[in-house]
């Protein structure tokens, strides 16, 4: 027997079933009932009963892409906060191949960076590489954080949340996994995508945020647009 | 440890500054949304919780009978104490109070004693012997940036408010009368306004971003006639001496909106 | 040297207790959760007269390598009492009292959190009692729970903490603080609630097994009372139902 309805809200221990359902992400078993290990909204998918966190931390995963800031330049290598309980290292060698350069050149404390995570080992040590398609150093722009759980909602479905706003403010907008984004225009859309992003983040878990987000932008920047399809999110989210 | 503030972060901040405006959208001499109130807390002769921004203090005035200093033995007794929690912040660690607590803690009292703002001579009961020892203990709960202006005026709305038991002396001997309680004998009342230099700017109010990245910091202490009574300069860079005057212009027109979320009479 | 004059002193009339209530009634309870800004959890609680903040940071990096677990999170604790929470001006900073109330709040949460998700890591729990009225320890750990779940830690089930004892010959639910001060006996308990388990007891005074018994439930009907509020402060912040 189920006991709670789809995108209720339910708190850590709350009982969501009784009997053959299977526990997905956000759940545990204990024995023969289904409860919820967050705070977070119910997704109920057949017999596998989801609890979408409200609220949590990144936790690396290798293949991610994230927004890190360089805190330490050691001997041959850069560490790294990624918003994390796990921070990474940034191997020199990784930048430069074999070649000895000077370190502080390359990337300085406080330098925000765009990057892949290339290993996470079984203690979490985190390992972080520049290879691929628009990874390196941000020059410009401002950083805006958001809970890494919002990150999927503030993408949309097939990125079509991300590109509406990238299309109505001209900015360029770059999304880290760990709630991080960076975002580059001029100065005053720059602030308008940075307030876009923080409603976005505060209403994540409401419905026809689609909507209302092609509203405020108008309203912001005082033009219209075509009407899409209002997005479902948890798809995406629960996969 | 101080946290690393974001290179871009600095250079898009800086850049607003110098065209006069800023990441929040408040103008250069405007101060975050001020919620102030009083008599919070039952347990305590005084009290006061204030927010400006997301940075929020609770402030409690506790009285006792104690010894006189040596050498003032005729005038009550005030200390100011400031717990910068690790709550308040991912980077304040437990343990006894840091240089960045004391400060607090010292800025704050002098704005209060420089500027004779407790009638001290009334808190002595028998002289050289007995006075009134007055505690005001700051509890930092959020640290969102600009703790001085905020402890500042707690601790003023927390003295206002605090009432402390009648004491008489009888043959040398103190009679205290928690039934008739009275508010404590204040001259005049106090208050901060802090600037931070950043960029070619001052702004007032520094937000957390804008400490971070912030040259220099000046916090003057205005008195309701409208003296200085307290100064103190922050922050690893100078300050000419016309951006000090400028600072003192802009502290004492903005101190009398603080003194305005200050309880009445 | 020094008379005092109070109007403090109460005198309990025969078996009522002081502040009217029935043997099995809390005093009024009110908790609220994400209230501060920089916490990545928070909750504050008012139940009587006291006042309870708690604040949560983590998992984050555990920089003291010599208190890491390589193969789960290290729940800290620290419980700390405001100069001005209580009648006599407290001296700032730990005494044995709040360390030791420091060090059961981790072992009464701990239980419940899934610790072994984030090794390596730290999740600090931070209670500040504003004002005290008897029974902060109870509050700290209540508050702390909605914290942790403000959080978004994952855990079993939020921990729920409520004291019983003995006042006046009577066996009572949720002590004021005059009956903790003059009563025979307190009986401070946490519990999870979907199981009962309990992970905090502690006891001083004298009660028979029997007495106790009775205590032991009562605390634990007292806490499946506190654990609605829990829920609600929490779906409120969500604005839920």
């Amino acid at each position: 027997m189920i006991l709670v309805e789809d995108k209720d809200i339910v708190v850590p221990g709350e009982v969501l079933a009784e009997g053959e359902y299977y526990a997905g992400r956000g759940t545990f078993k204990d024995e023969t009932k289904v409860c919820s290990a967050l705070v977070g909204l119910v997704a109920i998918r057949d017999n596998k009963i989801s609890v979408l966190p409200l609220q949590s931390k990144y936790i690396p995963k290798r293949g991610d892409v994230v927004i890190g800031k360089i805190t330490e330049v050691r001997f041959s290598m850069w560490n790294v906060d990624i918003n994390s309980p796990y921070s990474g290292i940034l191997p020199a060698s990784d930048v430069f191949g074999r070649e000895k350069r000077d370190m502080n050149k390359a990337f300085d404390v406080g330098d925000i960076l765009f990057m892949r995570v290339v290993d996470v080992d079984e203690v979490k040590k985190v390992k972080l590489g520049l290879k691929g398609r628009g990874l390196g150093k941000f020059r410009g722009g401002l950083l805006v954080e958001i809970t890494p759980t919002k990150v999927p909602r503030l993408i949309g479905k097939k990125g079509s949340m991300i590109n509406m706003i990238k299309d109505h403010t001209k900015c360029e907008v770059v999304v880290g996994q760990n709630g991080l984004v960076w975002v580059k225009g001029k100065p005053e859309m720059e602030r308008v995508v940075e307030n876009v992003i923080k409603t976005i983040e505060a209403e994540a878990h409401t419905s026809g945020l689609t909507d209302r987000v092609r509203d405020m932008l108008n309203q912001l920047l005082g033009n219209e647009e075509d009407k899409e399809e209002e997005e479902q999110y948890e798809e995406e989210l629960i996969q | 440890m101080q946290p690393i503030v974001p290179e871009i972060t600095r250079e898009s901040v800086t850049n607003l500054i110098n065209e006069g405006k800023r990441a929040d959208g408040r103008k250069l001499d405007q101060y975050r949304e001020i919620s102030l109130e009083t008599g919070v807390i039952k347990k305590a002769e005084g009290s006061a919780r204030v927010k400006i921004g997301n940075t929020q203090i609770m402030i409690g005035v506790k009285s006792q009978i104690g010894d006189p200093f040596p050498d003032t033995p005729n005038v009550g007794v005030f200390m100011t104490n400031s717990e910068l929690l690790p709550m308040a912040a991912p980077n304040f660690e437990p343990g006894p109070p840091d240089e960045r607590s004391v400060e607090l803690s010292r800025v704050t009292d002098r704005g209060i004693r420089e500027g004779k703002i407790i009638d001290l001579k009334k808190l002595a009961l028998i002289p050289g012997k007995k006075v009134w020892m007055i505690f005001i203990d700051m509890h930092i709960l959020d640290y969102d940036g600009n703790l001085l202006d905020a402890a500042a005026l707690g601790a003023m709305a927390a003295l206002m408010d605090a009432k402390i038991p009648t004491a008489t002396v009888k043959d040398d001997e103190v009679v205290v009368d928690h039934e008739n309680m009275q508010p404590l004998p204040l001259n005049e009342k106090t208050v901060m306004c802090t600037l931070a230099k950043i960029g070619n700017n001052l702004v007032l109010d520094p937000s957390l971003e804008e400490e971070g990245i912030m040259r220099a910091r000046i916090s003057i202490g205005v008195r309701s006639d409208g003296a200085i009574c307290s100064m103190q300069k922050g922050g690893e860079r100078p300050f000419e001496k016309e951006e000090i005057l400028k600072a003192i212009d802009m502290a004492q027109e903005k101190t009398k909106e603080l003194f305005e979320y200050l309880p009445k009479a | 040297m020094i008379t005092i004059i109070t109007n403090r002193d109460l005198e309990a009339k025969n078996s009522e207790r002081p502040d009217g209530r029935a043997y099995n009634e809390l005093r009024p309870l009110k908790i609220e959760a994400g209230v501060l800004e920089r916490a990545d959890g928070s909750a504050y609680l008012e139940f009587g007269d006291n006042k309870v903040l708690a604040a949560v940071y983590g998992p984050r990096e555990f920089h003291i390598r010599r208190f890491l677990k390589p193969n789960m999170a290290v729940l800290r604790c620290r419980y700390n009492m405001a100069p001005f929470s209580v009648e006599d001006r407290k001296r700032p900073g730990p005494d044995r009292r709040s360390l030791e109330i420091s060090k059961l709040t981790s072992e009464a949460l701990s239980p419940a959190v899934f610790l072994e998700k984030f090794p390596r890591s730290s999740i600090d729990v931070f209670i500040e009692v504003l004002q005290a009225e008897g029974g902060t320890r109870c509050a700290g750990i209540t508050a702390a729970s909605v914290a942790l779940a403000d959080a978004g830690i994952p855990m079993r089930d939020m921990v729920v903490a409520c004291a019983a004892g003995k006042a006046n010959g009577q066996v009572i639910m949720d002590l004021s603080e005059w009956e903790d001060k003059e009563g025979e006996a307190d009986v401070p308990v946490a519990i999870m609630p979907r199981t009962g388990e309990i992970t905090l007891l502690q006891m001083d005074g004298q009660l028979t097994k029997d007495e106790f018994e009775q205590a032991l439930d009562l605390a634990k009907e007292g806490c499946m009372k506190i654990s609605e509020e829990q829920k609600k402060a929490i779906k409120n912040r969500y604005g839920g139902d």
